[in-house]
Protein backbone atom coordinates (compact mmCIF):
# COMPACT_ATOMS: atom_id res chain seq x y z
CA UNK A 1 0.00 0.00 0.00
CA UNK A 2 3.01 2.23 0.63
CA UNK A 3 4.19 1.53 -2.21
CA UNK A 4 1.48 2.58 -4.14
CA UNK A 5 0.84 5.44 -2.22
CA UNK A 6 4.38 6.96 -2.85
CA UNK A 7 4.00 6.14 -7.06
CA UNK A 8 0.52 8.14 -6.89
CA UNK A 9 3.01 11.19 -5.31
CA UNK A 10 5.05 11.53 -7.43
CA UNK A 11 5.26 14.28 -9.91
CA UNK A 12 5.38 13.16 -13.35
CA UNK A 13 9.12 14.57 -14.45
CA UNK A 14 9.49 17.51 -17.39
CA UNK A 15 9.92 15.95 -20.95
CA UNK A 16 13.55 16.86 -21.32
CA UNK A 17 13.64 19.25 -24.45
CA UNK A 18 17.54 19.09 -24.56
CA UNK A 19 17.48 16.79 -28.08
CA UNK A 20 14.54 19.97 -29.76
CA UNK A 21 17.60 21.44 -31.62
CA UNK A 22 18.74 18.62 -32.44
CA UNK A 23 15.82 17.18 -34.08
CA UNK A 24 15.28 20.07 -35.69
CA UNK A 25 18.37 20.44 -36.87
CA UNK A 26 17.73 17.27 -38.83
CA UNK A 27 14.87 18.35 -40.56
CA UNK A 28 16.61 21.51 -40.92
CA UNK A 29 19.52 19.66 -42.81
CA UNK A 30 16.81 17.51 -45.02
CA UNK A 31 15.06 20.51 -46.04
CA UNK A 32 18.66 22.16 -47.17
CA UNK A 33 19.47 19.44 -49.11
CA UNK A 34 16.49 19.14 -50.40
CA UNK A 35 15.75 22.51 -51.47
CA UNK A 36 15.83 23.62 -55.20
CA UNK A 37 16.00 27.35 -55.14
CA UNK A 38 13.71 28.69 -57.26
CA UNK A 39 16.31 29.99 -60.28
CA UNK A 40 13.95 31.77 -62.56
CA UNK A 41 11.20 34.12 -61.89
CA UNK A 42 7.68 33.08 -63.36
CA UNK A 43 6.67 36.13 -65.27
CA UNK A 44 4.03 34.33 -67.20
CA UNK A 45 0.59 32.37 -65.33
CA UNK A 46 1.30 28.64 -66.04
CA UNK A 47 -1.80 26.34 -65.19
CA UNK A 48 -0.07 22.72 -66.39
CA UNK A 49 -1.72 20.07 -68.63
CA UNK A 50 -3.38 17.10 -67.24
CA UNK A 51 -2.24 13.08 -67.97
CA UNK A 52 -1.53 9.96 -66.61
CA UNK A 53 1.38 8.33 -68.78
CA UNK A 54 3.76 10.99 -66.90
CA UNK A 55 7.82 10.42 -66.32
CA UNK A 56 10.03 11.56 -64.39
CA UNK A 57 13.05 14.20 -65.94
CA UNK A 58 16.09 11.97 -64.91
CA UNK A 59 19.25 14.52 -64.53
CA UNK A 60 18.12 18.37 -63.42
CA UNK A 61 21.39 19.43 -65.19
CA UNK A 62 20.31 18.59 -68.30
CA UNK A 63 17.00 20.10 -68.27
CA UNK A 64 15.95 23.64 -69.96
CA UNK A 65 12.89 25.19 -69.62
CA UNK A 66 10.20 27.37 -71.89
CA UNK A 67 7.42 28.73 -70.21
CA UNK A 68 4.60 29.50 -72.58
CA UNK A 69 1.63 31.66 -71.57
CA UNK A 70 -0.25 34.65 -70.25
CA UNK A 71 2.17 37.50 -68.67
CA UNK A 72 1.11 37.76 -65.48
CA UNK A 73 -0.97 40.86 -64.30
CA UNK A 74 1.73 42.75 -63.55
CA UNK A 75 3.61 42.68 -67.33
CA UNK A 76 0.64 42.78 -68.80
CA UNK A 77 0.92 46.15 -69.45
CA UNK A 78 4.00 45.79 -71.19
CA UNK A 79 3.48 42.41 -72.54
CA UNK A 80 -0.26 42.63 -73.74
CA UNK A 81 -2.30 39.28 -72.83
CA UNK A 82 -1.39 37.17 -75.62
CA UNK A 83 0.30 34.32 -74.58
CA UNK A 84 4.47 35.08 -74.50
CA UNK A 85 7.64 32.55 -74.57
CA UNK A 86 9.36 33.07 -71.33
CA UNK A 87 13.35 32.06 -71.32
CA UNK A 88 15.13 32.34 -68.58
CA UNK A 89 14.02 35.61 -66.32
CA UNK A 90 12.71 37.70 -69.98
CA UNK A 91 9.94 37.50 -72.24
CA UNK A 92 10.97 38.08 -75.55
CA UNK A 93 8.96 40.05 -78.18
CA UNK A 94 8.87 41.33 -81.32
CA UNK A 95 6.90 43.97 -82.72
CA UNK A 96 5.55 43.96 -86.12
CA UNK A 97 5.61 46.25 -88.77
CA UNK A 98 2.28 46.66 -88.25
CA UNK A 99 2.56 47.27 -84.38
CA UNK A 100 1.29 44.58 -83.20
CA UNK A 101 3.32 42.48 -80.91
CA UNK A 102 4.43 38.69 -80.83
CA UNK A 103 6.16 36.79 -79.44
CA UNK A 104 10.04 36.31 -80.67
CA UNK A 105 10.37 32.53 -81.36
CA UNK A 106 13.70 32.83 -82.64
CA UNK A 107 15.43 33.72 -80.04
CA UNK A 108 14.58 30.09 -78.54
CA UNK A 109 17.15 29.19 -80.57
CA UNK A 110 19.64 31.17 -78.94
CA UNK A 111 18.50 30.40 -75.88
CA UNK A 112 18.95 26.43 -76.33
CA UNK A 113 22.53 27.28 -78.02
CA UNK A 114 23.48 28.88 -75.12
CA UNK A 115 22.30 26.21 -72.77
CA UNK A 116 24.10 23.53 -74.53
CA UNK A 117 27.41 25.23 -74.43
CA UNK A 118 26.81 25.04 -70.85
CA UNK A 119 27.07 21.59 -70.72
CA UNK A 120 30.43 19.35 -71.16
CA UNK A 121 30.58 18.13 -74.54
CA UNK A 122 29.28 14.28 -73.60
CA UNK A 123 26.55 15.03 -72.80
CA UNK A 124 25.17 18.05 -74.86
CA UNK A 125 22.86 15.57 -76.68
CA UNK A 126 20.84 14.37 -74.08
CA UNK A 127 19.44 17.96 -73.53
CA UNK A 128 16.22 17.77 -72.78
CA UNK A 129 14.06 20.79 -73.05
CA UNK A 130 10.95 20.51 -70.52
CA UNK A 131 8.07 22.91 -71.75
CA UNK A 132 6.14 24.26 -69.12
CA UNK A 133 2.88 25.34 -71.01
CA UNK A 134 -0.59 26.75 -69.97
CA UNK A 135 -3.32 24.68 -70.66
CA UNK A 136 -5.36 27.26 -72.39
CA UNK A 137 -2.97 28.10 -74.78
CA UNK A 138 -3.30 27.76 -78.14
CA UNK A 139 -1.40 25.04 -80.39
CA UNK A 140 0.42 27.84 -82.86
CA UNK A 141 3.22 28.90 -80.69
CA UNK A 142 3.82 26.24 -79.34
CA UNK A 143 3.98 24.56 -82.68
CA UNK A 144 6.25 27.62 -83.32
CA UNK A 145 8.45 26.98 -80.52
CA UNK A 146 9.31 22.72 -81.77
CA UNK A 147 9.87 24.02 -85.07
CA UNK A 148 12.81 26.59 -83.78
CA UNK A 149 13.99 22.97 -81.62
CA UNK A 150 14.11 21.10 -84.37
CA UNK A 151 16.47 23.63 -86.26
CA UNK A 152 19.01 23.20 -83.51
CA UNK A 153 18.46 19.55 -83.23
CA UNK A 154 16.86 19.37 -79.30
CA UNK A 155 15.05 17.10 -80.35
CA UNK A 156 14.26 15.64 -76.78
CA UNK A 157 11.06 17.41 -75.24
CA UNK A 158 8.95 17.06 -71.91
CA UNK A 159 5.99 18.33 -72.15
CA UNK A 160 5.07 19.26 -68.43
CA UNK A 161 2.48 18.10 -67.03
CA UNK A 162 0.44 17.22 -63.63
CA UNK A 163 -0.76 13.91 -62.58
CA UNK A 164 -4.60 13.53 -63.77
CA UNK A 165 -6.86 11.30 -61.44
CA UNK A 166 -10.26 11.41 -63.48
CA UNK A 167 -11.59 12.24 -66.30
CA UNK B 1 41.87 36.15 -6.79
CA UNK B 2 38.07 35.72 -6.40
CA UNK B 3 37.69 35.93 -10.46
CA UNK B 4 40.16 34.39 -11.80
CA UNK B 5 39.41 31.31 -9.30
CA UNK B 6 35.79 31.32 -10.92
CA UNK B 7 34.47 29.31 -13.56
CA UNK B 8 33.85 29.71 -16.86
CA UNK B 9 30.19 30.28 -17.46
CA UNK B 10 28.49 27.97 -20.29
CA UNK B 11 27.07 29.08 -23.17
CA UNK B 12 23.73 29.34 -22.86
CA UNK B 13 22.16 27.23 -25.59
CA UNK B 14 18.01 27.32 -25.31
CA UNK B 15 17.77 29.80 -27.90
CA UNK B 16 19.42 27.70 -30.68
CA UNK B 17 16.30 26.00 -31.14
CA UNK B 18 14.70 29.03 -31.79
CA UNK B 19 17.53 30.18 -34.32
CA UNK B 20 17.13 26.74 -35.99
CA UNK B 21 13.58 26.86 -36.35
CA UNK B 22 14.23 30.82 -37.89
CA UNK B 23 16.44 28.10 -40.56
CA UNK B 24 14.06 25.44 -41.05
CA UNK B 25 10.95 27.92 -41.56
CA UNK B 26 12.72 29.80 -43.76
CA UNK B 27 13.81 26.82 -46.12
CA UNK B 28 10.57 25.46 -46.06
CA UNK B 29 9.12 28.34 -47.05
CA UNK B 30 11.75 28.53 -50.06
CA UNK B 31 11.50 24.67 -51.12
CA UNK B 32 9.84 23.90 -53.90
CA UNK B 33 9.46 20.21 -54.15
CA UNK B 34 8.81 20.26 -58.07
CA UNK B 35 10.13 17.63 -59.34
CA UNK B 36 9.00 18.24 -62.52
CA UNK B 37 7.14 15.56 -64.85
CA UNK B 38 5.80 15.06 -68.18
CA UNK B 39 5.44 13.18 -71.20
CA UNK B 40 8.51 12.89 -72.97
CA UNK B 41 9.03 12.50 -76.65
CA UNK B 42 11.42 13.09 -79.87
CA UNK B 43 11.42 15.55 -81.84
CA UNK B 44 11.60 14.58 -85.50
CA UNK B 45 14.55 15.91 -87.30
CA UNK B 46 13.90 18.61 -89.96
CA UNK B 47 14.23 17.18 -93.27
CA UNK B 48 14.30 19.05 -96.45
CA UNK B 49 12.77 15.97 -98.89
CA UNK B 50 9.03 15.83 -99.49
CA UNK B 51 7.61 13.21 -97.46
CA UNK B 52 6.70 9.98 -99.86
CA UNK B 53 3.05 10.23 -100.66
CA UNK B 54 0.63 7.94 -98.71
CA UNK B 55 0.68 4.25 -100.38
CA UNK B 56 -2.89 2.80 -100.89
CA UNK B 57 -2.38 -0.56 -99.42
CA UNK B 58 -0.61 1.27 -96.31
CA UNK B 59 -3.07 3.52 -95.73
CA UNK B 60 -4.80 0.50 -93.30
CA UNK B 61 -1.65 1.43 -91.27
CA UNK B 62 -2.00 4.85 -90.46
CA UNK B 63 -4.35 5.70 -87.36
CA UNK B 64 -4.62 9.46 -88.29
CA UNK B 65 -6.35 12.05 -86.34
CA UNK B 66 -7.24 15.59 -86.74
CA UNK B 67 -7.97 18.27 -84.22
CA UNK B 68 -9.96 21.27 -85.53
CA UNK B 69 -9.02 24.82 -83.42
CA UNK B 70 -12.62 23.60 -81.96
CA UNK B 71 -11.06 20.99 -79.86
CA UNK B 72 -12.73 18.30 -82.33
CA UNK B 73 -11.45 14.95 -83.23
CA UNK B 74 -11.55 13.25 -86.29
CA UNK B 75 -10.22 9.97 -86.15
CA UNK B 76 -9.95 8.10 -89.20
CA UNK B 77 -12.53 10.52 -90.92
CA UNK B 78 -14.65 9.69 -87.97
CA UNK B 79 -15.84 12.41 -84.94
CA UNK B 80 -14.77 11.19 -82.11
CA UNK B 81 -14.82 11.51 -78.04
CA UNK B 82 -10.81 11.85 -76.70
CA UNK B 83 -12.42 8.98 -73.92
CA UNK B 84 -12.31 6.77 -76.88
CA UNK B 85 -9.41 7.76 -77.96
CA UNK B 86 -6.97 4.52 -76.62
CA UNK B 87 -9.20 1.68 -76.77
CA UNK B 88 -9.72 2.78 -80.76
CA UNK B 89 -6.08 2.82 -80.84
CA UNK B 90 -5.36 -0.20 -79.15
CA UNK B 91 -7.59 -2.25 -81.23
CA UNK B 92 -5.68 -0.47 -84.03
CA UNK B 93 -2.84 -1.21 -82.78
CA UNK B 94 -3.26 -4.23 -81.57
CA UNK B 95 -5.23 -5.50 -85.17
CA UNK B 96 -3.05 -8.06 -86.14
CA UNK B 97 -4.29 -8.61 -89.70
CA UNK B 98 -7.59 -9.24 -88.41
CA UNK B 99 -9.57 -6.50 -89.21
CA UNK B 100 -9.00 -4.71 -93.13
CA UNK B 101 -9.51 -1.94 -91.84
CA UNK B 102 -6.71 -1.77 -89.47
CA UNK B 103 -3.11 -2.31 -89.30
CA UNK B 104 -1.59 -5.10 -90.41
CA UNK B 105 0.67 -6.09 -87.40
CA UNK B 106 1.82 -3.21 -84.59
CA UNK B 107 5.08 -2.77 -86.21
CA UNK B 108 3.63 -1.66 -89.14
CA UNK B 109 1.11 1.01 -87.44
CA UNK B 110 2.03 4.13 -87.21
CA UNK B 111 -0.04 7.08 -85.54
CA UNK B 112 -0.45 10.41 -87.78
CA UNK B 113 -1.18 13.62 -86.13
CA UNK B 114 -2.50 16.63 -87.23
CA UNK B 115 -3.35 20.04 -85.24
CA UNK B 116 -4.92 22.96 -86.17
CA UNK B 117 -2.57 26.63 -85.05
CA UNK B 118 -6.03 27.14 -82.97
CA UNK B 119 -5.74 23.51 -80.80
CA UNK B 120 -5.44 24.10 -77.78
CA UNK B 121 -2.79 22.92 -75.62
CA UNK B 122 -5.18 20.82 -73.05
CA UNK B 123 -6.30 19.15 -75.62
CA UNK B 124 -2.98 18.31 -77.81
CA UNK B 125 -1.78 16.97 -74.34
CA UNK B 126 -4.64 14.65 -74.08
CA UNK B 127 -4.16 13.24 -77.76
CA UNK B 128 -0.53 12.70 -77.10
CA UNK B 129 -1.12 11.05 -73.52
CA UNK B 130 -3.96 8.53 -74.80
CA UNK B 131 -1.98 7.54 -77.09
CA UNK B 132 0.84 6.83 -74.55
CA UNK B 133 -1.52 5.26 -72.88
CA UNK B 134 -2.81 2.61 -75.12
CA UNK B 135 0.90 2.04 -76.27
CA UNK B 136 2.08 1.49 -72.29
CA UNK B 137 -0.87 -1.06 -71.96
CA UNK B 138 -0.43 -2.43 -74.73
CA UNK B 139 3.23 -2.87 -74.02
CA UNK B 140 2.43 -4.08 -70.41
CA UNK B 141 0.13 -6.53 -71.36
CA UNK B 142 2.91 -8.03 -73.63
CA UNK B 143 5.35 -8.11 -70.87
CA UNK B 144 3.23 -9.59 -68.73
CA UNK B 145 2.03 -12.76 -71.20
CA UNK B 146 6.08 -13.22 -72.40
CA UNK B 147 8.05 -12.24 -69.17
CA UNK B 148 5.42 -12.20 -66.21
CA UNK B 149 5.81 -8.90 -65.35
CA UNK B 150 5.12 -5.82 -66.09
CA UNK B 151 6.97 -3.55 -68.98
CA UNK B 152 8.46 -1.05 -66.39
CA UNK B 153 9.82 -3.83 -64.01
CA UNK B 154 11.68 -5.33 -66.91
CA UNK B 155 15.10 -5.71 -67.40
CA UNK B 156 16.62 -3.09 -70.33
CA UNK B 157 17.30 -5.93 -72.55
CA UNK B 158 13.78 -7.22 -72.53
CA UNK B 159 12.23 -3.77 -72.36
CA UNK B 160 13.85 -3.19 -75.49
CA UNK B 161 12.39 -6.38 -77.10
CA UNK B 162 9.15 -5.24 -75.66
CA UNK B 163 9.63 -1.82 -77.39
CA UNK B 164 10.90 -3.61 -80.84
CA UNK B 165 7.43 -5.46 -80.76
CA UNK B 166 5.30 -2.07 -79.79
CA UNK B 167 7.01 0.60 -81.50
CA UNK B 168 5.45 4.00 -80.93
CA UNK B 169 5.30 5.93 -83.99
CA UNK B 170 3.77 9.25 -84.08
CA UNK B 171 4.35 11.42 -87.14
CA UNK B 172 3.46 14.58 -86.45
CA UNK B 173 2.33 16.60 -89.49
CA UNK B 174 4.59 19.80 -90.99
CA UNK B 175 2.90 22.45 -89.60
CA UNK B 176 1.17 24.54 -92.30
CA UNK B 177 0.68 28.05 -92.99
CA UNK B 178 -2.63 29.19 -92.97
Amino acid sequence: MAAIRKKGGKETPAISTASLPDIIFILLFFFMVATVMRETELKVNIKPAKATELQKLQKKSLVSYIYIGQPTRIYQEKFGTAPVVQLNDVIYQIVDSDGSTNSNVSEVRRFIVNERSKLPEKQQKSLTTSLRVDRGVKMGIVTDVKQELRKVAAYKVNYSAVPRTDW
Amino acid sequence: MAKGKRKLQEINASSMADIAFLLLIFFLVTTTMDIDKGLITLLPPISEEEPPPPDKANQRNVLDILVNKNDQLLVKGDLMDVTELKELAKTHVNNNDVDPRYSKSPQDAIVSLKNDRGTSYEVYITVQNELKAAYNELRDEYAINNFGVKYSDLQKVNQKKVRNVFPLRISEAEPENY
